[in-house]
Order: C-alpha cells, then sequence, then structure tokens
C-alpha cells in the first residue's frame, strides 16, 4: 500500500515540478532585437511601416491571434520583448549597437536591417557572437553569394530578383521594344539593380537592346531636373528605375510635372510604396513592382487579409512591401522557433530554420538558397489601371521563384551572363 | 543643340536652387562670422511648416492660387521665430567665441532642431506638391519643363537683387557692411553690432526657410533633408567664398552648370564633378572666389 502511495506521490511531485518548469519558461520573456531606422530619410518610407509591422505581429504573437496555419502564443511560449535600435548612423555604428543588443540588453536574437551596407557589416558580427539574427529588407545579393553564414538567415528574395523579373516583364509586355534608359541611386543598390536589369535584357533579346542614358543621381538627391531633361533627350522604349523611398517621390512628383511619366514606359521595380502617398500622379500603364508578393500583389489568403485589415485599422495606411518583408522574419522566426521546441538551443533552432518552407501574409517563402539560409519568392509586376479613380493592376504577371532567383550556389552575374540556366519559368 | 538648351535650363533651376539655399547661410557668415551648421534645419523647418500649411490650406477647399502665399509665410513666420529663439536664446551668450566653437554650438543646434521637427511633424513623409503642378509646364524644343522650375529662377534672383539692394544702397545696409569690414570699428563708431548681429541671423534664417518651403512642393518632405543640402550649400559658399553673397551666385551657377553638363554628357562623373570643381578653386584660391583673404589679427 505504502508502494504505490509512494508512486503516486512521486509522480505528483514530477508533475508538480515539470508544470512549474514549464510556467517558469511560460513567464520568461524572449527579447528581440529590432533594427529598422527610426530617423532620417529611410525612416517615413522603410523604418516605420517596418516598426508598425513588427508592433502589430508581435502583439499578435504574444496573444497567440495570428491567423491559422499559424498556432500557440509566444516564442516557443516565451512572450516577445522588442529592443528597438535606430538603423541611421551607417555600418560602423550598426556593429556596435549589434554588440549592444547581444552583450548589453542579452538578446535571444535579432531581427533587422534595411541598408545593404549594414547587411554586409552584420553578419560576421553575429556569427563571432553567435547570434541568432535575421535580415528582414535589405536587397543585396552579395550577403550570401559571397560567404556562407551559421547564424545569419534572410527571409525575402534579393534584389536581383526584382530586376531578373523586371526585364523579363518588359521584354513579354513592351511591343517593338528596342531601347532602355536607366535611373537609379548611385550606390551598389543603383548600380546592382540596372546592371542585372540591362544584363537580363540582353540575355532575353540576344544582345539586341540599346542603351540611351544611364543615369546615377546622388542617394537622396532630391532634385532630378537634369537627369529628366536627360531622360526625354536620349528618349528610350522604357526607362527602369529602383529608385525607393523619398527618391521615388520626389521622382514622380517631378517627373509627372514635367509630362516624362506620361510620355514614356516607366517600370518602377520598387514603386509600390509611392502608390498610397503619390497614386494620383502616376499615369495609367505605369509598371510597378513591390519587391515581391506584397501590397496590392499579395496572393489572398486568411493570413493575408487579417495582416491587411489590422495593419490598415491600427496605422491609417495599407502595409507597404518593408511592412511585409518584416511579417516575414517575424513568423520565419517564431516558426523556426516552435519547430525546434521548447528550450531548444540556438544552434538546434537554426537547423530547424534552415530550409525552413512557410506562408507569409506575401505568400509562400522557401529559405532555398544560401544553403537554406537565403529565400526565394515569387516576384510580381503590373500595369497600373484606375478604375472608377481607384488603383488597380492589369496585366499582372506572377514569376515564379525558381524563375527569377539564381539556383542555390550560382552567382548571380554569372548565372545572367550564362543564360539564366534552369530557371522554370511555366 | 537640344542638350545644350537642356544643360542651360537645367543648370539654371539647380543653381537658383542652390543659391536660395546657400545665401543666407554666407550673409550669416559674412557679417557674424559664424559657419551656421544648423542652417539645413532651418531649410528643413520651413520645408515641414510649409507643406503642413499648404497640406491644411488645401484641406479647407480654399482658392489654390493663395497656396504660395501660404507655403511662404508659414515658412517664414517659422524660420523667423526659431531664428529668433536661438539667436536670443543661445548664440548671443556665445560671440566673440572662436569659429570651430561656434560650429559645434550651431551642430548643436541642428541636431536640436533634428529632433524637435521629429517631434512635432513625426517621421512619416509629408507632401506639398499642389504648388508644383498648379503652375503646369512648358514645351519647346522638344523638351518639357515644369514652369515652378521658371518660378524658381525668378526667386532667386529677386532674393539677390534684395539683398544686392539692402547691403548696398540703404542705410541699414551700409552700417551691416562696416560691421563685416570690422566689427571692432563698427562698435567703436556706435553701431549697435548686437542688433545688426540679431537682424542678420534672423534675414539668414528666413532665406533658409523659405528655401525649404520652395522646395518642398517637388518632393516628399521627409527627416533628415536638412542635412543632405548643407553640405551642397558649403561646397558652394567655399567655391564663392564665405560671407559673400556675389560669391554664393557664382558658386551656384558654377556648380549648377556643371553638374548639368556632368548629367547630360558624362553622368559618371555627376557626384564627382561638383567636388572636383570646388577643389580646383581651392587650389588657387583658398579663400574663394570672391572672398578677400584678411591679415590676421594679433
Amino acid at each position: 500500500m505504502k508502494r504505490p502511495l509512494l508512486t503516486a506521490a512521486t509522480v505528483a511531485c514530477a508533475m508538480t515540478t515539470g508544470a512549474m518548469s514549464l510556467n517558469v519558461y511560460a513567464n520568461e520573456e524572449y527579447k528581440l532585437g529590432l533594427v529598422t531606422f527610426l530617423s532620417g530619410a529611410a525612416s517615413g518610407p522603410f523604418g516605420i511601416p517596418a516598426k508598425n509591422a513588427a508592433d502589430l505581429v508581435i502583439d499578435a504573437i504574444n496573444d497567440g491571434t495570428l491567423p491559422a496555419p499559424i498556432e500557440g502564443k509566444g516564442i516557443d511560449g516565451r512572450m516577445i520583448t522588442p529592443v528597438y535600435v535606430d538603423e541611421a548612423g551607417g555600418a560602423t555604428k550598426q556593429t556596435s549597437e549589434f554588440r549592444n543588443l547581444v552583450e548589453r540588453d542579452g538578446v535571444d536574437a535579432v531581427v533587422g536591417y534595411i541598408s545593404s551596407g549594414d547587411c554586409l557589416a552584420i553578419p560576421a558580427v553575429a556569427e563571432e557572437l553567435k547570434m541568432l539574427t535575421v535580415l528582414f529588407d535589405c536587397g543585396t545579393p552579395r550577403v550570401f553569394e559571397e560567404a556562407d553564414y551559421e547564424y545569419v538567415f534572410r527571409t525575402h528574395s534579393t534584389a536581383s530578383m526584382d530586376n531578373i523579373a523586371a526585364a523579363r516583364y518588359v521584354h513579354e509586355n513592351v511591343p517593338n521594344l528596342e531601347s532602355v534608359a536607366g535611373i537609379n541611386q548611385n550606390y551598389s543598390w543603383g548600380h546592382d539593380s540596372w546592371r542585372d536589369f540591362t544584363e537580363t535584357l540582353k540575355v532575353l533579346r540576344g544582345g539586341d537592346i540599346e542603351i540611351t542614358t544611364e543615369q546615377f543621381p546622388k542617394l537622396f538627391a532630391g532634385q532630378y531636373g537634369a537627369e529628366i531633361s536627360a531622360l526625354q533627350v536620349n528618349s528610350a522604349d522604357v526607362i527602369h528605375t529602383s529608385f525607393w523611398g523619398g527618391d521615388t517621390d520626389a521622382f514622380v512628383l517631378q517627373a509627372a510635372a514635367r509630362g516624362l511619366l506620361a510620355d514614356n514606359q516607366v517600370i518602377f521595380t520598387a514603386g509600390e510604396t509611392a502608390l498610397n502617398s503619390l497614386g494620383e500622379h502616376l499615369p495609367d500603364g505605369a509598371i510597378i513592382g513591390a519587391r515581391g508578393p506584397f501590397g496590392p500583389f499579395a496572393p489572398e489568403s486568411e493570413l493575408n487579409t487579417w495582416f491587411q485589415t489590422e495593419f490598415t485599422e491600427r496605422f491609417g495606411t495599407p502595409p507597404t512591401f518593408p511592412a511585409y518583408h518584416m511579417a516575414h522574419a517575424l513568423i520565419g522566426l517564431k516558426l523556426a522557433q516552435d519547430k525546434a521546441g521548447v528550450g531548444a538551443s540556438t544552434e538546434e533552432v537554426i537547423t530547424a530554420f534552415e530550409g525552413l518552407e512557410f506562408d507569409g501574409p506575401g505568400g509562400r517563402v522557401e529559405m532555398s538558397r544560401g544553403k537554406g539560409h537565403q529565400a526565394a519568392t515569387e516576384m510580381v509586376y503590373g500595369r497600373l489601371k484606375r478604375v472608377d479613380g481607384e488603383i488597380t493592376f492589369t496585366d499582372i504577371t506572377r514569376y515564379p521563384a525558381d524563375c527569377v532567383n539564381p539556383p542555390e550556389g550560382a552567382e548571380t552575374v554569372e548565372w545572367i551572363k550564362a543564360g539564366m540556366p534552369g530557371a522554370e519559368c511555366n | 543643340m537640344k542638350q545644350l538648351l537642356a544643360i542651360l535650363v537645367d543648370g539654371s533651376v539647380y543653381a537658383s536652387w542652390l543659391f536660395i539655399i546657400s545665401a543666407g547661410l554666407t550673409l550669416i557668415y559674412g557679417v557674424m562670422r559664424i559657419l551656421n551648421m544648423s542652417h539645413g534645419s532651418f531649410y528643413a523647418l520651413g520645408a515641414y511648416s510649409g507643406a503642413a500649411m499648404v497640406g491644411w490650406y488645401f484641406s479647407t477647399g480654399s482658392v489654390p492660387w493663395f497656396s504660395f502665399v501660404a507655403l511662404i509665410a508659414a515658412a517664414l513666420v517659422a524660420g523667423i521665430s526659431v531664428g529668433l529663439l536661438v539667436e536670443r536664446g543661445l548664440l548671443r551668450f556665445m560671440y566673440g567665441r572662436d569659429e570651430v566653437v561656434m560650429i559645434l554650438v550651431t551642430y548643436g543646434v541642428l541636431l536640436i532642431m533634428e529632433d524637435a521637427i521629429k517631434l512635432i511633424w513625426g517621421v512619416e513623409p509629408y507632401f506639398a506638391y499642389q504648388p508644383y503642378t498648379l503652375l503646369g509646364r512648358t514645351k519647346f524644343a522638344g523638351l518639357s519643363f515644369a514652369n515652378y522650375d521658371f518660378m524658381l529662377i525668378g526667386v532667386s534672383i529677386l532674393i539677390g537683387l534684395a539683398l544686392w539692394y539692402g547691403l548696398n544702397r540703404t542705410r541699414n545696409g551700409k552700417l551691416l557692411r562696416v560691421v563685416i569690414h570690422d566689427r571692432e570699428i563698427a562698435s567703436a563708431l556706435g553701431i549697435n553690432v548686437a542688433r545688426i548681429f540679431t537682424i542678420t541671423f534672423l534675414i539668414g534664417a528666413g532665406i533658409g526657410s523659405l528655401a525649404g518651403a520652395l522646395t518642398a512642393p517637388g518632393l516628399s518632405v521627409v527627416p533628415g533633408m536638412g542635412i543632405e543640402v548643407i553640405v551642397l550649400a558649403f561646397a558652394v559658399v567655399v567655391i564663392g567664398g564665405l560671407g559673400s553673397i556675389t560669391g554664393a551666385l557664382v558658386g551656384a551657377l558654377i556648380v549648377g552648370m556643371s553638374r548639368a553638363a556632368a548629367v547630360h554628357l558624362y553622368p559618371d562623373v555627376e557626384l564627382f564633378v561638383i567636388y572636383a570643381v570646388m577643389g580646383l578653386v581651392l587650389a588657387f584660391r583658398p579663400q574663394g572666389l570672391f572672398a578677400v583673404a584678411n591679415a590676421r589679427k594679433i
């Protein structure tokens, strides 16, 4: 009689202790470093929408109210406590801030970085400090093409996808295409975007494409009068621009006032952020990209409906692609942590994250490049068309991930120049 | 021919914009010997206050043409009010200090104003595009130009003429020139130097603010916009000679034309050309084109 009692007491004690330890774990916080532009020219169009998305998604994760298929409260039961850091100040400052997040604040993971310069500087520090880091918005393909990282992930495609898809789109949708002109910012983003666009176009057209002018104004120049004149003097069938944020706004305002947008076919690879604020200045027929299947191009799903509705209600404006990028990074991190299980080590979470496939509000994300650390997604372009004054899109073309992203292990420029072998576009 | 025309027009428009930004900066330096780092913040202040006022004005459904008055008035009121606060509340206690100290002081003002702007207007972009599109565009020789940009040329000429007239043809202007020439002698002659300083700073801040307001309709008004232009403004006044209004005008023209020519003929050197010109001028005239080299007083 004594033995069953002892056993029952032992079991009860173990259960209580187990429950208590789980409870203790559930009460623990998951400190998450969040780095985005909170000041400077990139904060309005990029940093703040991303922060807003982080606030929205973190609240939903903590409350367990994210729509299916995402389940559970918090990250492996722990409530997320965000620690925000302003990305302004350059790569040197950001590496110091990253060390502060890890060594002073003791964060469990870091999600951040819009600037490609920061995305190239941070991974080496993340590896040194063994800190799980998710790059959420930067576009440079160099991160995983030039090195392998164990602790670093990126949950959206590189900028190469935007421009390879842009070249395919104009090749397929602009009749009698013979010439292109470009206006892109004078740093790696602008130069890489223009290079990928023109090289892809050369491959698709067997070299039969004329470049009338290549303009590279300074980042945040704000005044594009001379460049607009140069685009008018050196007229082309298509004008390509990868301008983003305030530069897109200024270019749209000035080019529209001078009739450039009405008289020419322009493709804005990252123009979606201007739709809410300056949509009335964009003429019908303008080709718009959103750096992925985001905003007006996001696929219909319960998760996307929730994201769009809640974001718009809470912040008074629909989510743009930086907001989607942030949502995908947070959801990817949560799913990897949950998959690894309660109490998993960072290395176990990394194993769970590698090659992960999940659905975010912007559709399917496949961590299929960069040895499972770099995402590939589909890319979408469409032509703006007003219906009863409302902005809609026509001629929408969706390019599968394997059509516009270089395959695993391939270097973007070499892959394009080789004729994009293995691209699956059907 | 078409390209040459484009270079001339684009260069003139850009030069006008640069002159409006730099005129206040060089005036303050000429009179007060303060290299005003916060000039960019006055530019941003003018852009924000002008954009906010235009946004409010159009929301009332009022006559569109008066939006120009709203734009300029808001910027001038904001620029002069904050200028008065900065000069009376801070700078006057620092007069006579080393120029480097004044750079640090005005840099501090810049940081405070940048954050104050964010506190007031937030970080979301502001738009005031209505005045930019209201004036329409002009087509000639196969090119199309915004009439608003031609208006900028007119405004810069007006500001240049007003400054020239004020400095050369009015009693206060002559007093101001005495202060520029030698503030100690001016003080000994009974000129109220402190008052001249206040008025000069207010005019400089007002012009800086006006520059921001006139720029706002052509772009989105965002945090940090003042810091972007201050570097260009410094390049212009250094080329022309610190403290010289004529120098600012010539410097703006040189930079404007050089940049426009580069954009049309050699786009790759667009960024480089401004600073190449500045380096070239400084190599031969370290004091700038129109500044007079002064012997150091011991």
